[in-house]
């Protein structure tokens, strides 16, 4: 076979087989062009186990020629081969393509009712401050609810409260959690106190949009040898710091209680608009959050503490108020009526 | 208690705006509600927290004028035109005021009446609307005649709600200038606390605000002197119970006449909240309203009568068993014997310090008063006022206490005013009769007593400048070391020894003012920790059921027993029973939480198709020979609904059963570290029978679980769902609770996991199998595992297959499969000997 037709024949079998691997289109074609363009039997394998009978002088020539033409085709092929698998990634991904904007499922997720939330954070901040928890009974003696408080029966002072009593006289559901005052004292006595009284209290009223007639009720009690009407207002404000902001301002006013004197109401400057005035604080930058005031002596003495020895501070707060405040709640009734829509926002 | 603001300038010289002076009252201790404008105008900005009504007389719009000349509508029988100078000038204006129309055709009226005029453009309240609506005056063309303003009446201007006429000034009143210069006020609505008595009065509101302000008191000039015969003689005055009545005195005044009285007295009353009704009548509400004293007048005449014209003798004492007073109302009262009474020899006049009796009440044609004065014990009237359900604005006072010193100065005053509105004379002298002397608490203080309680350094001389301020008497003693002093004779709310002292620290502090107190941080040592072990376990509970899924709910702690009748099937044994319920729905305590949840669940159950809600709370249990119920914590779950939520490629329409409560269960008991519990089947009313269990610590019974009963289903609103409820006593479950748990080490070697299937009796628990299995399987049988339960008829009848995952696993090397076959064979040979089981091939 003369030379020159041997390198026309490779270069033609080269161009047929680069036309033939365009056309593959899956792996199995790919394998199948393989074994036809560089199996042992193809074209160009036949030239390389052939070589001797090639004349000495025409061998390096067309070896290097055939040579060229088997790496170009392994080139082409693997080239090939990869583009199909990019293809075939492609087609894949095209085929697993989801809605993106479809709902997700739903969870179940579980919550803790509003006023637990609001009433942890409030207890957390008390804790901080040194007070720890105390909880005495909800239904009550008319002694620990008003007597051992100053609060006579028949006196004006009474006339703060509406009362739900039971069959038995001496028993009513107690208005405020200052009993657990008492509790707390007769459990303490001598040594100082630090508590915070929470828990849930009673008032005899209709109940509408803005009054019920169970509230939640977080109460301070402070007794020591050296507690000062300063340390009250300083007590007050770190925790109005630390529950409403720092820096916040406050403002204390005269007030009554019968149970403690002096006694005052502490106005917070409105959370919801910085004191500008909005219609939650009725224009007036302020909310009234807590009221407070100086153990009164009698207390004091009822509690087993010598009011001439010792001293203390006493402050009581709603929570619902808070919560209605901070999330603009417009029907009181809400929090104990555990619709879930309601319940679910928070 | 409404103070009118012109009122108070009787006794203060002020000029503050209204916002501050409503803040200096606020920051007294007298809480000002709202400023009710009657005329004035009101603060040019919103930022003063106080609240704002009423109406405004801006000067432009609102001025006196006066009527010249009255004439008949050609036109219309209602209507007159009048000739009105408004001061710039005269012009015709239109009116159908009928207290007009008797100056019609008089001509050139001289006097001329005086009117309040009204210019176009003027926001008034509207006159023919029921209640006050505002409206503006338009021009308008009435019968012909174009009117763009008007004379007004009471209502249109909003000082009453008269308006059968216009309000008619007296003779001599200006024209031509703003009508708020001349009659303008604002009232200020004041809560009085119940410490703040003393206060109930123009007087003490002006000398809370003369002590903040530093400013002096004015006395208001009273002109009329006593003249004529002494009082002596005129009657006599008998105490029966000095307790209840401390004082009694009596002024007289004859020859009156009574008579509207003027015009800008019927103004302050109706301001304070009282009806005018005559000259004499209104003198004694005139001052009670100011010095805080109620009075009350009799009718000499009525008196000399029934004493058979001798001079009478009045005597209070208690009302007599069964006694009946018909008061000035006109209805008949019930009185018993811990009433007060004035009476007379022939019977009673008056229900003491609340009302009087309408035999002996004043009329129209009575000329000569007696006037009492007299001070009450005000818990007693506060009994007597509640049981006769009594209330008046006399009342209201004796009902706090008023101090027996104001009551000659208020019967001096007022027989005054009597007589310088009704004409006649006032007889010197009073008949008193002082039965029990109040005598004013002396405390003395030291600066150690400021410190101590107030935190703040406040020299004694400084404390006594602040404390004269209201009148208290103060004095430097043991060389200025001690201040003492001297409670002020109109005053009831201070005491003695440490609570008079607490009382004037708590004076100091108020006129100090609480903003200069400085703020501190406390020094005292911090006191022993108690730590309330129930609370953190409710707490964690909580945590645990909300990392489940669970919302918690917090539901009423009233109820009825029949609504926990609804649930239970009958109500509970004994109740806290409320003697006063707003309502039967919430008569008595709640002795189960399931009530209320299923309650919740109900109200629920069509908003959601997925309920798990839980609550933490007490239930109160009355016990026998207690005072107080027991309050017992316990946990309430209420499960129901999909297992899944339904979404666009979920239509999985399984409920929640049994075991999803139980898994919750079990979990929570898991979290809580609480060992060894057990469940056994147990019969409870509201639960299904072959659905309900117990749980066991045990031999103590915890709680009990399982679903709603089908009977009990049908008193509910539900679906189709079933209703899964637990009842759990936290009191018996907290002290189970390991606070120190041992955790388990684990295992480097691998672990051996294969099937076993057994065949048992139906009556075989899955509780039993497993126990045996754990016993047999010993330490190196990590788990068991039941995942499926088997029957057929292959099996038959009575026979079940349970078949289990079990893990073995050692601590110490990698088990073999001999090991494992060994342990296998153990735990079904035990199973064949124990409970006669069978392996399943
Ligand atoms: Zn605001």
């Amino acid at each position: 076979m003369a030379e020159n037709e041997l390198l026309q024949q490779m270069e033609k079998f080269q161009e047929e087989a680069i036309a033939a691997l365009e056309k593959v289109k899956d792996e199995s074609s790919l394998a199948q062009w393989r074994v036809m363009h560089l199996g042992k039997s193809a074209f160009i394998s036949q030239i390389f186990t052939r070589l001797a009978e090639i004349s000495k002088e025409d061998r390096p020539k067309i070896g290097q020629a055939a040579n060229l033409v088997r790496n170009k085709l392994e080139a082409a092929i693997n080239q090939r081969t990869e583009e199909l698998k990019a293809k075939a990634l492609a087609e894949s991904l095209e085929n697993e393509k989801i809605d993106v904007t479809l709902p997700g499922r739903q969870p179940h997720p579980g919550r803790l009712h509003p006023a637990t939330q609001n009433m942890r954070e409030i207890l957390a901040v008390l804790s901080q401050i040194g007070f720890e928890i105390f909880r005495s009974p909800e239904v009550e003696s008319d002694e620990y609810n008003f007597e051992l408080l100053n609060i006579p029966a028949y006196h004006p002072a009474r006339d703060m409260w509406d009362t739900f009593y039971t069959t038995d006289p001496n028993v009513l559901l107690r208005t405020h959690t200052s009993p657990g005052q008492i509790h707390a004292m007769h459990l303490f006595a001598p040594e100082s106190i630090r508590v915070a009284l929470p828990g849930m209290c009673y008032r005899y009223e209709q109940v509408s949009a803005r009054s019920e007639i169970q509230f939640n009720q977080i109460e301070l009690l402070a007794v020591g040898k050296n507690i000062t009407f300063g340390d009250l207002k300083g007590t007050l404000q770190e925790f109005a710091f630390r529950m409403f902001g720092n820096n916040v301002r406050t403002r204390f006013r005269p007030s009554y209680f019968p149970f403690t004197e002096p006694s005052a109401e502490m106005d917070v400057e409105c959370f919801l608009c910085g004191g500008k005035g909005c219609p939650m604080c009725k224009n007036s930058g302020w909310l009234e959050i807590l009221g407070c005031g100086m153990v009164h002596p009698t207390v004091l003495r009822n509690g087993g503490y010598d009011p001439d020895v010792y001293s203390g501070y006493a402050a009581g707060m709603g929570p619902e108020r808070i919560t209605i405040l901070r999330h603009y709640v417009e029907d009181i009734r809400y929090f104990w009526g555990n619709d879930i829509r309601f319940l679910e926002q928070f | 208690m409404n103070i009118p603001l012109s009122w108070l300038k009787d006794f203060i010289d002020i000029d503050l705006p209204l916002e501050e002076l409503a803040r200096v009252m606020t920051m007294a201790g007298l809480e000002v509600d709202e400023v009710e404008l009657r005329g004035l105008m009101g603060p040019e900005n919103d930022h003063h927290g106080f609240k704002f009504t009423g109406l405004s007389w801006p000067a432009d719009k609102f001025v006196t004028a006066e009527i010249l000349e009255v004439n008949q509508h050609p036109d219309a029988d209602r209507l007159v035109l009048c000739q009105l100078n408004d001061g710039t000038g005269e012009r015709t204006i239109l009116t159908g005021a009928p207290n007009l129309f008797p100056y019609i055709g008089k001509g050139r009226l001289n006097p001329s009446v005086k009117v309040a005029y009204v210019r176009e453009g003027a926001i008034l309240y509207d006159g023919h609307k029921p209640g006050f609506e505002l409206t503006k005056l338009k021009k308008t063309k009435i019968r012909g005649f174009e009117t763009n303003s008007m004379v007004c009446s009471e209502k249109e201007l909003g000082i009453s709600e008269e308006h059968e006429g216009i309000i008619i000034f007296e003779a001599d009143a200006p024209v031509g200038i703003p009508l708020a210069d001349y009659i303008g006020d604002a009232v200020f609505v004041i809560d009085i606390l119940p410490n703040m008595a003393r206060n109930a009065c123009i007087k003490g509101v002006a000398r809370e605000v003369a002590a903040q302000l530093n400013i002096p008191m004015k006395k208001p000039q009273r002109h009329v002197k006593p003249e004529g015969k002494s009082i002596e003689g005129m009657c006599r005055i008998q105490i029966n119970e000095p307790e209840l009545n401390n004082r009694f005195m009596v002024g007289y005044a004859e020859g009156l006449k009574s008579q509207p009285s003027p015009a800008w007295v019927q103004r302050r009353l109706r301001a304070a909240g009282m009806r005018p009704i005559n000259s004499i009548v209104d003198a004694t509400n005139y001052v009670m309203l100011e010095t805080g004293q109620p009075l009350h007048a009799f009718d000499y005449d009525t008196l000399l009568k029934r004493a058979g014209n001798q001079p009478p003798t009045i005597i209070t004492r208690r009302a007599y068993q069964g006694e009946k007073l018909v008061t000035l109302d006109n209805i008949e009262r019930d009185l018993d014997e811990n009433m007060m009474l004035v009476t007379d020899q022939t019977g009673s006049l008056s229900i003491a310090g609340i009302m009087g009796g309408l035999e002996s009440e004043i009329v129209p044609e009575t000329t000569n008063v007696l006037l009492e004065s007299a001070v009450w014990n005000f818990i007693n009237i506060r009994k007597t006022a509640s049981k006769l359900r009594l209330s008046s604005e006399a009342g209201y006072r004796n009902s706090r206490g008023v101090h027996p010193a104001i009551a000659q100065e208020a019967c001096e005053q007022c027989l005054a005013l009597m007589v310088e509105w009704s004409g006649g004379r006032v007889a010197p002298g009073f008949i008193d009769n002082y039965a029990k002397k109040v005598i004013d608490p002396v405390n003395r203080i030291t600066l150690q007593d400021i410190q101590r309680v107030l935190g703040v350094e406040i020299p004694l001389e400084k404390a006594a400048e602040l404390l004269q301020r209201l009148e208290f008497e103060c004095t430097l003693e043991n060389d200025g070391n001690v201040l003492k002093v001297k409670t002020p004779p109109h005053r009831l709310d201070i005491g003695e020894g440490v609570i008079g002292r607490a009382d004037i620290l708590e004076e100091i502090a108020r006129l100090f003012g609480y903003d200069h107190i400085p703020t501190t941080r406390m020094e005292d040592e911090l006191p022993p920790a108690y730590a309330n072990k129930m609370i953190s376990f409710e707490e964690k509970l909580k945590d645990v059921l909300v990392s489940l899924g669970l919302n918690e709910i917090i539901t009423y702690r009233l109820t009825s027993p029949e609504r926990e009748e609804r649930l239970l099937g009958k109500p509970a044994p004994a109740y806290v029973r409320l003697a006063n319920p707003i309502s039967p729905e919430r008569c008595v305590m709640r002795t189960n939480l399931n009530v209320c949840m299923m309650e919740i669940i109900e109200k629920n159950i069509r908003l959601s198709d997925h309920l798990e809600f839980f609550e933490v709370g007490p239930v109160f249990l009355p016990r026998e020979g207690q005072q107080l119920p027991d309050e017992a914590y316990h946990l309430a779950i209420g499960i129901t609904g999909k297992r899944y939520s339904e979404s666009w490629d979920t239509h999985n329409k399984i409920c929640m059963d049994y075991f999803d409560l139980k898994g919750i269960i079990e979990a929570v008991f898991e979290g809580l570290h609480v060992p060894n519990i057990s469940y056994s089947p147990y019969v409870c009313d509201y639960l299904h029978p072959g659905k309900c269990a117990a749980i066991y610590s045990g031999e103590e019974l915890l709680g009990v679980f399982g679903e709603l009963h089908p009977a009990v289903r049908q008193k509910y609103d539900l679906l189709a769902a079933p209703i899964l409820l637990l009842d759990l006593d936290l009191g018996k479950v907290e002290p189970l609770a390991e606070r120190i748990y041992k955790v388990q080490s684990i295992s480097p070697f691998p672990s051996i996991l294969e099937d076993i299937a057994v065949v048992v009796d139906e009556t075989v628990t899955a509780d039993e199998v497993l126990a045996v299995i754990k016993q047999a399987g010993g330490k190196t049988l990590k788990s068991a595992e039941l995942f499926d339960i088997f029957r057929s008829a292959q099996l038959g009848s009575g026979k079940k297959s349970l078949a289990y995952n079990l893990v073995y696993q050692s601590s110490e090397k990698t088990l073999t499969d001999k090991d494992a076959s060994a342990i296998r064979s153990k735990i079904i040979k035990r199973l064949e000997q124990v409970l006669n089981a069978k392996l399943r091939s």
